[in-house]
């Protein structure tokens, strides 16, 4: 800790070092701020530049246009070619937004290094601790705070990203299944935090126990509601460490973030009430403060939902500028902001909407990449922006000409805020209790009002109020820095262990399981049916008209053909599942070295599993049909086989040697892919995979459809009814099976039969396709694919070797119907076929460890599936093993 | 609708109905409108398999939010909207033959039902492969009610299962 925090230290004197030559010029531009900054928000449009204009810039900005202006170039006449010149004040203000950027980012980096500090105090706390230490530290420097947090660079830099971010990452569903109780805490509960407070301060004031102090009723008003609203920078800051449950978690951040848009509004019109004067207030003006105030509301969020249309709008058409797509989220986002800050909505609403009403189409529109690009950006903005507002909001506290010190107000604004927050939360509550299914548990209740942390919004506003009008202005943001350090230090802090010792529900950590989707969807699909036979019309009714008009139109406008194709949600969760099961064998492999396991083990077992079950599979089927000959066939099972097997066997191996060299050559020459002379490293723009060889992509895709063409056929066979089915799988899996008995005389005589008893074969895996017995399982864990029982016996090294792709393919051609046809000729079946099937069987598939090892496993679920049991297979193998 | 039609006295078994799943009498009355609305040719019960006023009800009452407030008498076995009652209902929805299992094509069934064109059929299967998978915790490829109630652990029935307008 001491060294981290003599970097601290040290890089801080850097700072102060770096920013000496322009001290006296930066002095002057933060006063100009300081009176000029009044308004900004409300008369400031889209074309106020970052400092560009010197009057709604922020302090940096003007001060870095004085100083360049001032003394730029070093000044003086030049006389001689300088070599090098120190242009500080050209680069001033950019260098210093940058640097301070970077200095609260080391901050946090601090700060996380420290995990016993953070557990026990949140990261936003500990942040503003480390602005205190930098505004000393400034202080000292200067003997004048130079860095403060100005509502423009807050409103119009820094809040829009924390706010979109939390918009587009929230859990839609859920807020909005809450979101009656969240609009009702979020304005009734703002409002009524604002009027007692105000009312409450105001009676103190009249009865004395503040002393002598300029503010009317309307001023306190206008402070009630400035420091009403809960922030959503503070809260998830804080919440976000503390994982409490979902429900309770929507309804803090919820409330944070409409929140923030009602307090605005209600600031907006008690200032243009105070400017007005109390005397001039009436009944109509009122009135019109009240209907001001839902046009604020609902304009903005139409805005934003506008936007956010926009945007999934045009992410729709961006399929040939990939590389730019996620800016466009950004972009327009930050656009909803400006554009109801123009017109003079509720900025705050419509980015949250803008984010809420895009996520679901951007989403599905944009490329994945992009859409992970759009996700780290956002955290790395908002969550940067986090930090920077928390230092500065400690930086901002030390500053002699904020503090003035009325102990009486100080304490009883904080009191009152703590009481009248429990008091709103629990008579809310209480009301909600009465309508909700769920409702709202104490406990809860008490996080709730616990939770009320107060942040740099209300400090936002408060540095925005007119110093004229308002004569106390300087203990307004006095107070409300001391009600956010109060909130956002003592109750982040406490927040923590509170939430473990109420005992708290907290999130559920539950690994994502397919089965728990599926029901859940169930469940909401049953509910609706529920609703609707019992003729009410609930939010589960609603939810699903408004799921159906959705998909038709909305989805229809708004998203990609070949989006909307795939979204079913359910298989979604289906799709993500896979990806990890691919992704823990990747790990898997490269702990243990390589993938090589895959093919050996896990794929070899389920290979082995396969036949072995085949045997036993395909054998009651056929008895089934040849009536009663199980004896019979279970007997020739047993003898005639090890002496054919044995010596099958073994010529199965040399060829299989032979075979190896001279395809090895082939494949080693014409399959493999060239060398990748032309690996060079170009850059482009608007690319990310330029290196890829366009031989190497072709042939990738050639195989990858071939192999997908015989999984397709495989695949499709496998869904349909085993019984009718039975006859024409084999056609799918016996291409690869001829190869492996080329090298076989004896096979060639029996050809016909051959067929016809791998026909069998693979009738059982095709059956368990659909059937789903236990080698299916299997095969599926092998990461193969669940519908493609063909695959695996590619995964047998041997037969693979055996076929290399040009084989296979011509043999495709061959094998396919011919043998179906025979097959589908020779039935219905008899014991003679049997007969002479029994030892062809085996000798196919000649390493015969497979049923060796099997037998018993597959022999033990068939025994359950099929009435039956067959016989164990003869363990006549051991001699040549 | 007749309102002389809704009143306790004519519901068969209103008592008893009350009794049983704990319905307010308010709420037997508003189903029991409901019912003869539905009920269009006036035969007592719906068309097709043929559901009585009673069953009916029964069947709602799985769907009424568990209360803790309520005293009930302990001749009871297991209330119809406890979480064990409202799983089994949920689990009879698969379950269309009875045996007390899941079967793939049970499950099949229902998810065919359920996601639409979207899905093909090879993806359907894909999925019940996994579904039957994860819950199916002896290997014997079906699920079972105790294997349904294991999966749906992390799920809080309860509240998934209710509806507020029957509390």
């Amino acid at each position: 800790m001491s060294s981290t925090g003599r970097l601290a230290l040290f890089l801080c004197m850097l700072l102060m070092v770096s920013r000496g030559p322009s001290l006296a010029s930066e002095d002057t531009g933060h006063e100009d701020t300081a009176s000029s900054d009044h308004g900004t928000n409300s008369s400031s449009d889209s074309g106020t530049g970052h400092g560009e204009d010197s009057g709604t810039g922020h302090g940096e900005d003007s001060s870095g246009d004085s100083g360049h202006e001032s003394s730029g170039h070093g000044g003086g006449p030049i006389t001689t070619l300088p070599i090098v010149s120190w242009k500080w004040h050209h680069v001033s203000t950019p260098y210093l937004v940058t640097l301070w950027i970077l200095v609260c980012w080391l901050c946090k980096i601090i700060i996380e290094a420290n995990h016993h500090v953070t557990s026990v105090i949140p990261e936003s706390a500990l942040l503003i601790c480390f602005g205190f230490i930098l505004g000393g530290i400034i202080w000292g420097a200067d003997k004048v705070q130079t860095f403060t947090l100005t509502p423009t660079v807050f409103f119009f830099y820094l809040l829009p990203q924390i706010i979109l971010d939390a918009g587009y990452s929230m859990p839609n569903k859920l807020f909005f299944s809450n979101m009656g109780a969240i609009l009702v805490y979020a304005v009734i509960g703002t409002c009524w935090n604002a009027a007692s407070l105000g009312l409450s301060l105001w009676g103190c004031h009249k009865g004395g126990a503040m002393g002598d102090l300029d503010i009317g009723l309307l001023q306190y008003l206008l402070f009630g509601s400035l420091i009403a609203a809960v922030d959503p920078v503070a809260v998830i800051a804080v919440f976000e460490q503390v994982h409490v449950n979902e429900v309770l978690f929507i309804m803090v951040f919820g409330e944070s973030l409409l929140n923030d848009g009602v307090t605005v509004v209600l600031f907006n019109v008690f200032d243009a009430f105070v400017s007005l004067g109390g005397s001039k207030i009436d009944a109509v003006e009122i009135i019109k403060g009240i209907i001001s105030f839902f046009v604020v509301a609902f304009g903005g969020s139409l805005v934003g939902f506008v936007f956010g249309l926009l945007i999934s709008l045009v992410t729709r058409c961006t399929k040939n500028i990939q590389i730019i797509e996620p800016g466009f989220v950004f972009v327009l986002g930050y656009l909803s902001y400006l554009t109801a800050e123009m017109l003079s909505l509720s900025a705050i609403l419509s980015i949250v909407f803008c984010g809420m009403c895009c996520q679901k189409y951007i989403n599905a529109n944009m490329d994945e990449r992009s859409v992970t690009t759009v996700r780290y950006v956002m955290k790395v903005l908002a969550n940067g922006s986090e930090t920077i507002i928390f230092v500065f909001l400690g930086i901002s506290a030390i500053d002699k000409t904020i503090w003035v010190w009325n102990t009486g107000f100080i304490l009883l604004t904080l009191l009152f805020i703590f009481v009248y927050r429990l008091i709103g939360v629990f008579f809310l509550t209480w009301i909600l209790n009465k309508f909700r299914l769920v409702p709202i548990e104490f406990i809860d209740q008490v996080i709730m009002s616990y939770g009320g942390l107060r942040g740099a919004v209300a400090y936002g506003l408060a540095t925005m109020l007119d110093e004229s009008k308002i004569k106390e202005k300087n203990l307004m943001v006095c107070t409300t820095l001391i009600v956010v350090y109060f909130t956002v230090i003592l109750q982040g802090v406490t927040m923590k262990p509170l939430v473990t010792w109420l005992k708290v529900k907290r999130a559920a950590v539950s690994e994502l399981t397919l089965i728990e989707k599926v029901q859940n969807k169930v469940f909401d699909h049953m509910l609706v049916a529920i609703e609707d036979i019992s003729g009410q019309i609930g939010h589960n009714y609603m939810r699903d008209k408004w799921n159906h008009f959705e998909e038709k139109w909305m989805s229809w406008i708004l998203m990609k053909p070949s989006a909307r194709k795939n979204r079913d949600y359910v298989f979604n969760v289906f799709h993500q599942l896979n990806l990890q099961d691919a992704m823990s064998y990747v790990t898997e492999g490269e702990r243990r070295g390589s993938l090589e396991f895959i093919r050996h083990e896990t794929a070899f077992v389920d290979f082995k599993k396969k036949f072995g079950a085949e045997f036993s599979d395909a054998m009651p089927d056929i008895t089934a049909d040849a009536s009663d000959d199980q004896d019979a066939t279970s007997s020739m099972r047993r003898d005639p086989v090890p002496s054919v097997s044995l010596e099958m066997h073994e010529q199965t191996m040399n060829g299989v040697r032979e075979t190896e060299d001279v395809n090895s050559h082939h494949l080693l020459q014409q399959h493999l892919y060239k060398g990748r002379k032309q690996h060079r490293h170009r850059y482009s723009r608007t690319h990310f995979d330029v290196n890829k060889d366009e031989n190497e992509v072709q042939e990738i895709f050639q195989r990858t459809m071939r192999s997908r063409l015989e999984s397709f056929k495989s695949g499709k066979m496998g869904v349909a009814p085993p019984k009718t089915i039975s006859k024409h799988t084999k056609k799918d899996q016996q291409q690869k099976m001829p190869n492996g008995k080329s090298v076989d005389k004896s096979k060639t005589y029996h050809s016909g039969d051959e067929d016809f008893e791998f026909s069998e074969g693979d009738n059982a895996s095709g059956y368990e396709a659909s059937g789903g017995s236990f080698p299916m399982r299997v095969t599926y864990r092998a990461g193969a694919g669940i519908e493609n029982p063909a695959f695996m016996p590619e995964m047998d090294p041997m037969v693979q070797v055996q076929i290399p792709p040009w084989l296979a393919e011509a043999e495709l051609d061959s094998s396919t119907v011919a043998p179906s046809q025979r097959a589908q000729v020779r039935l219905p079946w008899t014991p003679s076929n049997l007969r002479r099937l029994a030892p062809l069987r085996t000798s196919a598939h000649s390493t015969d460890s497979f049923m060796l090892a099997d037998a018993p496993a597959a022999q033990q679920r068939d025994d359950e599936q099929l009435p039956p049991p067959p016989p164990p297979p003869p363990h006549r193998d051991d001699g040549h093993m | 609708m007749g309102s002389s039609s809704s009143s306790m006295t004519n519901i068969p078994d209103a008592q008893q109905l009350i009794q049983e799943t704990g319905f307010s009498a308010a709420h037997i009355l508003r189903l029991y409108e409901r019912f003869e609305f539905l009920d269009k040719d006036k035969r007592g019960e719906l068309r097709q398999e043929t559901v009585d006023f009673a069953s009916f009800v029964r069947i709602l009452a799985h769907f009424r939010p568990t209360d803790t407030s309520r005293t009930r008498d302990g001749a009871q076995q297991e209330p119809a909207n406890s979480s064990t009652g409202k799983l089994k209902s949920a689990f009879q929805l698969y379950d269309q033959d009875r045996d007390g299992k899941i079967s793939r094509a049970e499950l099949l069934q229902v998810l065919r039902a359920m996601m639409g064109i979207q899905v093909t059929e090879e993806q359907l299967h894909s999925i019940a492969e996994r579904a039957i998978q994860e819950a199916d915790l002896d290997r014997d490829d079906a699920i079972s009610f105790d294997e349904f109630r294991q999966s749906l652990e992390k799920v809080n029935v309860d509240h998934k299962m209710s509806i507020r307008f029957l509390k």
